[in-house]
């Protein structure tokens, strides 16, 4: 378990002030100028010793990233773009650094930029958190009014700005290139890659994309050194991460832990349990809505790390835990989410547009078991049909709960089919409470 | 250059190609929806997915540069698993209402559903609809079959330089619209009808008519401007039914302009299909004896200089080289191919040709256009200078009127003082053409179809003179030759024009030009007057003369007409046509005249015959070798000799007036198009802006 000393974010909850003054108590600012006196390579090694994957869902190594952008600006401008987009049905964490940690993202901002020499860093706000986006651009605005950002940052000499743009509201402005493609002022749809935006990202330059947490743990990782972020966690796993914890638990909250947490410590310590028990557990969604849902003979020993979750055929994803007890109906539940998607789906390319909408149908049958078995097998290759084929990974996202759904919990599906074939309720009539 | 195997074969393909390009260059059949060759990739389809090796899943091949040592399999179970998955995406929501679609026989969905589709389908859910749009009178939408390739979109944005077309909405909700239900604002619009691989944007002329395989199909050349477009026309016995572009890289690439695709319904409209004399006042029907017997009699006792003759803007060379040869021998000099009396034809034949040729645009590095629209004169020249205008550092300015050309431009001025400014080199505009490496002018008929056509005609070669457009060719180091460069250019809106100039089709000695042969016509001097298809010209001035008009429709000539000979179309005929950058083309007839018209070689061969000068050919090829006998240039087809340069034009004072386009409506400019029923329509919407009231239940 994570102790005290080892948080970075340690005004998640909000109990302190926010502001500029209260940042630098918490100690953030404090030394920017001596970080900023390496060189960018020194501190993309140092990221890259860290072990400090993404924060955003895919777990991509940052200090990686951070090199692939060209090692000298030559006739266009760097860009530093920080994904503030959170949508994914589950998480809330980049909300509570926006509103309650701003000074820890513009720091990063501020280092991270300078480590891809990029002259500005974008942050794009989901635009429903407005409140959000008002508590970063304060934060912001204090950090020009103390020069730490703008002309001459932090008296280092090196200029750099810092831009807070809110989105509209589509979840599909969270993949990294509909995101510079509505942050260009067109349509948010992704682009092909290759080119990745590396090469050709914001306005045809030089652009990293980085998820608000991935940029805000920069500036304590390298004042309290990378080893002591690769210390933390397990192997390829390093570091503390903010989980946030919802649904059938007592104490649903946004926490930082190590990375590698086993899941039911995770929720037990933490979420104060599920509600009725942990043997009244049915299924965790491990890592935001796109992850395959995990049964809980699973849960009982699985690690919370990208690498063990990919082992049991899910994902780490954002960390956002969604928690359902026995009192849940799987399919509903899943066919809700497939709904999302298909509602989110950006309509660009064919099998995610047709696709998704394919699924919720049958999804929707499948609740009330108005389907044949087969018919579970062909919602299986619908799935794969999609998965791997789309421009960007909406397509994944809309294909992997339905999978996680059919390959724990077939017998469910199967006996509701049966049930309802055989003339029987599908679902038990409620039970009036004791 | 990369080399790369595609399903076991090695291929190299040139730096920059994709691996759809290798796999097409490895004779793969590569499946696909929304790439195409001229316009930005999309990659949105999902149909061109092919297996890459050490690649974790498919790749979408059209967008996907190619490297070096790609291993690539396009029929392996993972592409084919692809592909076939896709395929039934796009199937899930698309109407399969074949039968009743206009699609059907030439529909790239349902050519590839027999290639890669499933034999039925798994999809039990209820299908998509999605409500038509109205895009004018060109373009019939049934929108439930749309398969979203946003091929439409990119083309009327990239291509036609229009902002009319989008995608609105996200996910399956997601359709192609014109946003505010309007008409695709532009000349090349009916384009997208071409390029959608399904049935959602169909023909709405052609809805309903003819299957593809009931349609003979004829490769020909248009006439609609001086182009030159390449057409395939598509007749079902003797009516044609449609006319669809021909890929000719240098002139149309794949394209044709609204009015080459639509006017063709004009051809079954007010056609003459037989023989008229005028008696009593009113034309009454004659036989085709009766009509000689008139012209006959007519002649008998003119002399030469009292005759005279006009050739129009869409005749073919044969028809103009017979009506030349019968002048000739009549004695008469008065003849003349400029209705709109542009001051060209005199000099080297650089001085009326399109000299940088329309792929040459591609090359140019500034353009000065005077007195020209070249969106309404000639569309696939604007596409061609948009292309060029696209890549960047490409400065334009324009002499003229200020109009939307679909690019940027810098207005210079109005008319001839600013031409006069450039000309001397005053003008700042004249140093931008200078320090280009590849400059050209294009000169339109609005600044040469004047009094002082001849002055703005000398001007403009000054200004090709002075701002270094005319490079000759040299030889390098090495001995080859570097090709010269020629940035004078003349934009003709006639089809028949420059056939008409390189044969001469111009007075003779002492002869009376269009303006002469009106005057004197009015002042009786000239008591004949021959209308070879010479409509544009003021009929009412052609005083007490004998009128002879030979053509295809009863428009403004065959009114004023004292006989009528009917002729034959241009999709009626065989025949040779020359376009603006002086190329010879040859035009296939579609099926045979109407009635008793016939092909208009044979009638002036057989007028000949009447009033006593007989041609001296009795068929078509025959003609030809006379006419490449005496002007070599109809020789070769289909290839451009560089003309040589030299003096032309004439200085002179100018009239202030400013130059303004021949053309006011795009949609009607000559007798097919004007009495086509689609243009007229086409001329409510798009020039008197009239929206037709919606009803809420037409398209």
């Amino acid at each position: 378990m994570l102790k005290d000393e080892d948080r970075i974010f340690t005004n998640v909850y909000g109990w302190f002030d926010a502001g500029l003054a209260g940042a630098r108590k918490r100690g953030d600012w404090s030394n920017t100028k001596e970080l900023l006196s390496k060189s960018p390579e020194d501190i993309v090694e140092a990221v890259k010793a860290s072990g400090l994957r993404g924060r955003g869902g895919a777990g991509f190594p940052t200090g990686l990233k951070w090199s692939f952008m060209p090692k000298e600006v030559k006739d266009k401008p760097h860009y530093l773009v920080v994904n503030a987009d959170e949508s994914e049905p589950g998480t809330c964490k980049d909300r509570d650094i926006l509103r309650h940690e701003p000074h820890k993202l513009v720091e990063g901002c501020l280092i991270g930029g300078y480590a891809m020499r990029a002259k500005a860093a974008y942050i794009y706000v989901r635009g429903e958190f407005y409140n959000e986006a008002m508590a970063l651009q304060k934060a912001v605005d204090e950090a020009y009014d103390a020069g730490l950002i703008g002309k001459n940052a932090c008296g280092t000499g090196y200029d750099f700005d810092v831009y807070v743009h809110r989105g509209a509201g589509a979840y599909i402005c969270g993949e990294e290139t509909a995101l510079i493609e509505s942050l260009e002022g067109k349509k948010g749809q992704p682009r092909l890659k290759p080119p990745f935006p590396a090469g050709v990202g914001l306005y045809g330059c030089p652009t990293t994309v980085n998820n608000v947490e991935s940029v805000a743990v920069v500036p304590t990782i390298l004042r309290r050194g990378a080893e002591w972020f690769a210390g933390l966690g397990r192997p390829k796993n390093s570091g503390t991460k903010l989980f946030c914890i919802s649904g059938h638990v007592n104490n649903p909250c946004n926490v930082e832990e190590e990375l590698g947490i086993p899941l039911r410590e995770l929720i037990d310590k933490h979420a104060g349990g599920v509600i009725g028990g942990w043997d009244n557990l049915l299924a965790v969604i491990p890592g935001g809505s796109s992850v395959p849902v995990l049964p809980k003979t699973i849960c009982d020993d699985v690690l919370m790390d990208f690498d063990s979750l990919r082992e049991v055929r899910s994902g780490l994803g954002t960390a956002a835990v969604i928690v359902m007890n026995k009192s849940t109906d799987i399919v509903k539940a899943i066919a809700r989410l497939s709904y999302f998607y298909k509602h989110e789906s950006c309509g660009q390319c064919t099998p995610c547009r047709e696709g998704a909408g394919w699924m919720w149908r049958v999804m929707e049958r499948m609740v009330r078991g108005e389907a044949d078995i087969d018919e579970i097998d062909v919602l299986e290759e619908v799935t794969r049909q999609i998965e791997g084929h789309t421009i960007c990974a909406l397509g994944d996202a809309a294909a992997w709960p339905v999978q996680g759904l059919i390959r724990h919990f077939r017998p469910e599906m199967e006996r509701r089919i049966n049930a309802r074939k055989a003339g029987k309720p599908v679902m038990p009539t409620a039970q009036a409470a004791e | 250059m990369p080399k790369l195997t595609v399903d076991g074969i090695e291929v190299e393909v040139p730096a920059g190609s994709t691996v759809l390009q290798a796999c097409e260059a490895a004779g793969a059949e590569v499946p696909r929806f929304c790439y195409h060759d001229r316009l930005s990739v999309a990659g949105n389809c999902r149909m061109c997915l092919v297996e890459m090796e050490k690649a974790p899943k498919p790749i979408a091949s059209c967008a996907f540069p190619a490297g070096d040592g790609m291993v690539i399999h396009t029929k392996s179970e993972v592409a084919r698993k692809a592909q076939k998955g896709t395929m039934e995406f796009l199937l899930i929501n698309h109407p399969l209402d074949c039968p009743i679609c206009d699609q059907g026989g030439e529909c790239d969905l349902q050519d590839q559903a027999m290639a890669y589709g499933w034999h039925s389908s798994r999809y039990t859910e209820n299908k998509r609809a999605v409500t038509d749009k109205n895009m004018g009178p060109l373009v019939k939408t049934i929108m439930t079959r749309c398969i979203h390739c946003t091929r439409c979109v990119r083309f009327s944005t990239e291509i036609a330089g229009v902002t009319d077309m989008g995608m609105l909405n996200r996910g399956e909700n997601a359709e192609i619209t014109t946003y505010l239900e309007k008409a695709i604002d532009s000349e090349l619009s009916a384009n997208v009808i071409d390029l959608c691989p399904v049935g959602a944007l169909t023909s709405k002329p052609y809805a309903f008519v003819s299957r593809p395989w009931e349609l003979k199909k004829t490769e020909s050349v248009d006439v609609m401007d001086a182009v030159g477009s390449n057409i395939r026309v598509d007749a079902r016995g003797r009516e044609v039914l449609r006319v669809l572009p021909r890929l000719h890289e240098d002139i149309n690439e794949e394209w044709i302009s609204d009015k080459t695709r639509y006017a063709c319904d004009g051809l079954k409209r007010q056609r003459l299909d037989r023989p008229y004399v005028r008696k009593d006042g009113k034309l009454q029907p004659a036989s085709w004896p009766e009509a000689f017997a008139a012209v006959a009699e007519r002649m008998n006792g003119l002399k030469g200089a009292e005759m005279a003759a006009i050739a129009g803007d869409t005749m073919d060379a044969e028809a103009m080289y017979a009506l030349k040869r019968l002048m000739t021998a009549l004695g008469s000099p008065n003849i003349d191919c400029r209705q709109d009396g542009a001051a060209i034809g005199e000099g080297p034949r650089s001085g009326w040709l399109f000299n940088t040729t329309i792929a040459g645009i591609e090359d140019a590095d500034a353009l000065l256009l005077v007195g020209t629209n070249p969106r309404w004169e000639a569309a696939l020249v604007n596409a061609r200078i948009r292309k060029r205008w696209l890549r960047g550092n490409f400065p334009i300015g324009v002499i003229g009127q200020q109009l939307d050309l679909t690019y940027d431009y810098e207005h210079l001025g109005a008319g001839t003082q600013t031409l006069a400014e450039v000309a001397d080199g005053s003008h700042k505009f004249a140093e931008v053409l200078k320090a280009a490496r590849k400059p050209m002018i294009v000169v339109g008929m609005g600044a040469l179809a004047r009094k002082d056509g001849a002055a703005v005609l000398a001007a403009a070669r000054a200004i090709a003179e002075n701002c270094g457009m005319i490079q000759p060719a040299t030889r390098d180091e090495d001995g080859e030759t570097v090709p010269g460069w020629n940035g004078f250019n003349v934009l003709h809106t006639a089809a028949a024009r420059v056939a008409g100039l390189d044969m001469g089709f111009v007075p003779g000695k002492g002869g009376a030009d269009v303006a002469g042969i009106l005057d004197g016509a009015k002042a009786g001097k000239i008591k004949l007057v021959y209308l070879l298809g010479a409509d544009e010209i003021d009929t009412t001035a052609l005083g007490d003369a004998f009128v002879v008009y030979q053509g295809h429709h009863g428009d403004n000539g065959a009114h004023r007409a004292d006989v009528v000979l009917p002729g034959a179309a241009y999709t009626e005929k065989d025949g040779l046509y020359v376009n603006t950058e002086g190329r010879v083309q040859e035009g296939f007839a579609a099926g045979f005249p109407l009635g008793e018209a016939r092909e208009d070689w044979k009638i002036l061969r057989a007028l000949s015959e009447a009033v006593g000068h007989k041609l001296p050919f009795d068929d078509l090829a025959a003609l030809r070798q006379a006419l490449r006998g005496d002007h070599d240039t109809f020789a070769a087809i289909d290839t451009i000799e560089p003309a040589a340069w030299g003096e032309f034009g004439k200085a002179g004072a100018f009239d202030d007036a400013p130059f303004a386009s021949p053309i006011g409506n795009f949609y009607m400019t000559d007798p097919i198009s004007r009495a086509s029923k689609t243009m007229a329509e086409c001329t409510e919407v798009f020039v008197l802006r009239r929206q037709p009231a919606a009803t809420g239940t037409h398209g």
